[in-house]
């Protein structure tokens, strides 16, 4: 199973109490994580991706294995690690303001 | 004797606020989607149970809430927001094309016959609808005719008015921060700038066309060919239904201000809060006034029992007043300073509901039977 963490605000507005565990078959990788995560949870379409283009918002950040995919095409492959749920795949709110 | 809620959006949640119909104690819930913007929360007068609320954060974008048991419960609704085709481009601040961005729903308007019915005025300027109870949205593309030509002000380019003709569903009227007002006459589908009279020294020609910063309209239901504005500067009213507009700043203190509203039994009664000037978003003084005319503009009285008369820099934003439907009227009205005050007696005096709300952003109110 894929373990996913989400940040506190989307936890709270999907109504999740820790970690999301997904069945997510392979190649894992961040779309398809993200596929799964939506299906399950209808409340955070729009929330981490943006509707119609499915780019990653601005100031969401994914970290995979303590490294920072963010940028990494949407269909790579993630690290076994992410894959075997050995680690979660993190999903962050970018750190902001003063 | 019926009640209120008063419906409060702010920087970090959604506070309901409820009294009976003295207003005088009241009870505060919230907040609900602690820690998220909230432009603006909405009740239908179809049912007054669903109430609506924009929800959106620089992180996580846009979401719409939905209660339909008097906001005690919430449940997301759709946030799909899309351009109705290629939305093409607008003028960015340093005149360049810029694409058409939705960044945020500014303003619910809810349908008055149908409680699954409601308007959405959003950022980019755009008007979008949903029949469905907000699982789906749909934009009114005719509205963006003229948007190639808009450019936005320093609040951004969003649409944060929309009045319905009460007595004519299918004309309505919405307002653009720096495009200005635009009417239809066709439930939408097509749309005219209507900003005649409108004159802004601001902007390259003064009476253009399209390009006034307009910060509010208001109608009273019964007399709905009658519009009062506040723009970014001067308080205008229109007797033509928008065709034409005349200044009524009259001896206001400064005609620069975001809200206004009309009284709910006297359609000559009208509020507004001014503003010191645009670069100084606070009241002139440091004195919090409420001022009314009765005359519909031009004679304008300050209203300043119970609101603070000296070191008060606070400012009160174009969606933060409001009144009731009770006799007397009660008015309403949020700071930035997180203050919500309420009059009880149509503005004769004031007391304060809450003191220490985050920013307000917007104010509403159901009069509950």
């Amino acid at each position: 199973m894929i373990r996913v963490a989400l940040p506190a605000p989307l936890r709270t507005h999907a109504r999740i109490d820790g970690e999301v565990l997904l069945d997510v078959p392979p190649p894992v990788t961040w779309r398809a994580i993200l596929d799964a995560l939506e299906a399950r949870h209808p409340a955070l379409r729009g929330a981490i991706r943006e509707h119609g283009s499915g780019r990653r918002r601005a100031f969401v950040r994914f970290f995979a294995c303590r490294q920072d995919v963010s940028h990494e095409p949407p269909d790579a492959p993630l690290p076994d690690a992410i894959a075997s749920g050995a680690e979660p795949f993190v999903i962050l709110g970018a750190m902001a303001g003063g | 004797m019926g009640g209120v809620r008063v419906l409060v959006g702010t920087r970090k949640g959604a506070f309901v606020l409820t009294a009976d119909g003295t207003r005088r104690f009241w009870d505060v819930s919230g907040p609900h989607f602690a820690g998220w913007e909230i432009y603006h929360v909405a009740g239908s007068p179809a049912d007054p149970n669903r109430i609506w609320a924009s929800q959106s954060s620089s992180w996580f974008g846009q979401v719409i809430q939905r209660s339909d048991d008097g906001g005690r419960t919430w449940s997301s609704v759709g946030n799909e927001f899309a351009y109705d085709g290629d939305p093409g481009t607008h003028l960015w601040y340093d005149g360049t094309p810029h694409p058409w961005e939705f960044a945020r729903v500014w303003h619910l308007e809810p349908s008055r016959t149908d409680p699954d019915a409601v308007y959405a005025g959003v950022e980019d300027a755009a008007l979008f609808h949903s029949r469905d109870g907000g699982r789906s949205w749909q934009e009114f593309p005719g509205l963006r005719a003229s948007g190639a030509a808009w450019q936005p002000g320093a609040g951004g380019m969003c649409l944060h008015t929309i009045l319905v003709d009460p007595t004519n569903p299918a004309r309505l009227y919405v307002a653009i921060s720096a495009a200005g007002a635009f009417k239809s006459d066709d439930a939408g589908k097509s749309w005219r700038p209507i900003n005649r009279g409108l004159v802004s020294e601001q902007i390259p020609n003064p009476t253009a066309e399209v390009g006034h910063c307009v910060h509010r309209l208001a109608m009273h239901p019964a007399r709905p060919d009658v519009l009062f504005m506040q723009k970014h500067w001067d308080v205008m009213r229109s007797d033509d239904a928008g065709e034409s507009w005349r200044e009524v700043s009259g001896n206001l203190p400064s005609d620069f201000g975001f809200p206004i509203d009309v009284h709910a039994h006297e359609p000559d009664t009208i509020y507004v809060v001014p503003i010191k000037s645009d670069g100084e978003h606070f009241p002139p003084d440091g004195k919090l006034r409420v001022f009314r005319s009765r005359t519909g503009g031009n004679e304008w009285e300050p209203l300043t029992k119970g609101l603070p008369q000296r070191d008060c820099y606070v400012n009160v934003l174009r969606d933060a007043l409001a009144v009731d439907a009770l006799d007397p009227c009660g008015v309403y009205f949020g700071t930035t300073g997180g203050q919500v005050y309420a009059s009880a007696d149509a503005g004769e005096s004031w007391a304060p509901i809450v003191r220490d709300l985050p920013a307000v952003l917007s104010v509403e109110v159901q009069t509950l039977p």
